[in-house]
């Protein structure tokens, strides 16, 4: 993308968000999970970013990490023009209403001691000066918004289903109009049915509020929906980044192409045809990365050099970047 | 809260809590004891104006007028319906006299406790820099031998407190600390567990990402979700703190021997249990009763404050 004029509203260089493993008598550093171990991508203003990857590869920590929701390990991030990569805490609190997450299961991230109305009240509670009635108005202008009916406002969130809880926790992460909001997930604990609806709905606010979203998910036919751009990640690294277009169409690296050829073909005429990509062994453990490319154990086309050098993260053609020894220029 | 944009009529969430409570037939039972048991010790002495200490040697030994129901000899007295003591002291006076003490002890011992169970609880469990620090002096406290240290404290602290705040004043603040500063061990585990298990939820990494702090986080999110283990040991702690102090009293290291409270009745009365068996009776019906409505009143109310059993 680099004619385009959008400016990056969110900017991630070299992210890396490493767990210490403490064990033994002493409880020492024996070492450490690298849930997200070097981490860059630019999410462009009023776009979608999708984040793919398989469970456990780091894409809900990277989003979180992202916002700062953790203390990272080293890395910048850049929101909004400014830097929170590394500013302690309490001094984010000025900058939360710019960012926003929703969650990936709904029952867990509302309180179950909580009203409807005290959950979406809350951010406004925090940041804003409103008088009680004003926040009642709000909080009924934002339960419009994400289609629930303002007579609910006095319910707690176990009388709800999973798609009307997912409802009420967009419309917390909106009540402060942020700029950028984080969907871990938002629509993986959902009936299929009711993840269209949510996702259009998302679709939908983007386009009324210009939203720029940080889409993580699993699932590759949402991802192709919405995104705009898609990154893949892989133990911790993004492997791909380009268009949705380019990237489903014509995948780059050895794990894309392996990912995508997962995905299930409705047509049972073509799926017979399409030859699927079947990865041996399992995914190394994030503590114990391979040497090399972290791909390299299970790569259908590693090369010495993929067990012995770790493959630069570079634009291999305008827009599309990727990490593998296959692109290295020659 | 005026009602412009939501169509629906904000009633006070209380009345839920009451209408559920309501359901709950052993708590409204326990709510109309708890009401009867304090407004008989309360308001009782206004109306049945006997002093509990005025010795009545010639009425000493009066047995309770049931008694007469079975047994036409009894010596009885409508002027005493409890009995007598054997120093002809009014039974009914004394219960009265000793169930403000006894209540008072309880509940604000049973509060301290659980104040400073709470707060320790929440800060070793939200803050992990406390946690090693305030769990292992919770260890320490629970492994003191506490009558020996209450007897200790009681020597150390009898005098000063009685001349600065008066004999009964004195030995009330000093009863209720020391049994508030020694039981409320039990309450900052159970607290700082479920805090632990709390501070995972998604939740509250959600409201973290709103940007509430680390004050708010406890008192809205946290607190009202380990409601019901405070409420258990809420009602466990009135029911120690109300025999613990019965049995400060029995050494003598309680109130004044003037000075009647449930636990001392109790105890006096344990020699000449076999002949008078009602002087242990009533002291003991009221103190298991009064627990007993307490803990039902404290289910009652744990599942009337959790919404999820509230049915909306």
């Amino acid at each position: 993308m680099l004619d385009n004029p959008q400016k990056p509203l969110v900017s991630v260089r070299d992210l890396k968000m490493h767990f210490p493993i403490y064990a033994g008598l002493f409880r020492r550093r024996v070492g450490e999970v690298k849930a997200v171990d070097g981490i860059s991508f630019d999410v462009m203003e009023g776009e979608t970013l999708g984040l793919v990857g398989e469970s456990g590869c780091g894409k809900s920590t990277a989003g979180r990490s992202v916002l700062r929701l953790y203390d990272i390990t080293s890395g910048q991030i850049e929101i909004d023009g400014r830097q929170i990569g590394d500013t302690p805490q309490n001094q984010l609190r000025g900058m939360r209403p710019t960012m926003q997450m929703v969650f990936q299961d709904p029952q867990a991230s509302l309180n179950p001691r909580m009203t409807v109305e005290a959950i979406i009240r809350e951010p406004l509670d925090e940041h804003t000066t409103l008088t009680p009635t004003e926040k009642r108005d709000k909080v009924a202008e934002l339960m419009d918004a994400v289609g629930l009916n303002r007579k609910f406002a006095g319910r707690y969130p176990h009388a709800f289903s999973g798609g009307q809880r997912q409802r009420i926790g967009i419309a917390r992460a909106l009540a402060l109009n942020p700029k950028f909001i984080v969907c871990d997930e938002p629509i993986a604990a959902l009936d299929v049915s009711i993840q269209a609806q949510v996702v259009n709905l998302l679709e939908d606010l983007q386009e009324k509020y210009g939203l720029t979203y940080l889409f993580i998910s699993h699932d590759l036919s949402m991802v192709r929906h919405i995104a705009t751009r898609v990154a893949v990640m892989y133990l911790g690294k993004v492997v791909e980044l380009a268009d949705r277009e380019t990237l489903f169409a014509d995948p780059q690296h050895p794990y894309t192409q392996a990912l995508l050829s997962a995905v299930p073909e409705p047509d049972p005429s073509l799926a017979r045809k399409t030859e699927r990509i079947i990865l041996q062994g399992d995914v190394p453990s994030p503590s114990k990365p391979p040497k090399g490319c972290n791909f390299c154990t299970r790569c259908p086309a590693a090369m010495d050099i993929c067990k012995t050098g770790e493959p630069e993260y570079r634009e291999i053609a305008p827009g599309r970047f990727a990490a593998c020894h296959l692109h290295n220029p020659t | 809260m005026t009602d412009t944009n939501m169509t629906a009529a904000p009633r006070s969430q209380w009345w839920d809590v009451w209408d559920q409570f309501k359901t709950h037939k052993g708590a409204v039972m326990g709510l109309g004891f708890l009401i009867f048991i304090t407004l008989f010790c309360m308001l009782g002495p206004v109306v049945w104006d006997v002093d509990p200490g005025k010795l009545n040697i010639r009425n000493k030994n009066l047995r309770p007028i049931i008694n007469a129901l079975w047994d036409a000899d009894a010596k009885v007295a409508w002027a005493n319906p409890m009995g007598t003591d054997n120093l002809g002291r009014d039974i009914m006076a004394n219960i009265m006299q000793g169930g403000r003490i006894s209540l008072a002890v309880g509940w604000t011992a049973m509060v301290l406790a659980l104040l400073i169970g709470t707060t320790i609880g929440v800060l070793a469990g939200y803050f992990r820099r406390f946690d090693g620090l305030l769990m292992r002096f919770t260890d320490l406290v629970l492994a003191l031998p506490l009558l020996p240290l209450l007897l200790v404290m009681m020597l150390l602290f009898r005098d000063p407190l009685r001349a600065a705040f008066g004999p009964e004043q004195g030995i009330f603040i000093l009863i209720v600390t020391g049994i508030g500063i020694t039981s409320w061990m039990q309450t900052a585990r159970i607290v700082r567990g479920d805090v632990m298990a709390l501070k995972e939820r998604e939740f509250v990494l959600a409201a973290r990402s709103i940007g509430t702090p680390a004050r708010r986080m406890i008192t809205r999110h946290l607190l009202p979700n380990v409601l019901s283990p405070i409420m258990v040991s809420a009602t466990l702690g009135l029911a120690t703190a109300i025999i613990t102090e019965s049995a400060l009293s029995f050494l003598g290291l309680g109130f004044p021997s003037d000075f009647p409270t449930w636990g001392k009745i109790l105890f006096d009365s344990v020699d000449r249990m076999t002949s008078f068996p009602e002087r242990v009776i009533w002291p003991g019906l009221a103190i298991s009763l009064t627990v007993l409505s307490v803990n039902y009143i404290g289910d009652g109310l744990r599942d009337a404050l959790d919404p999820r059993i509230r049915g909306l």
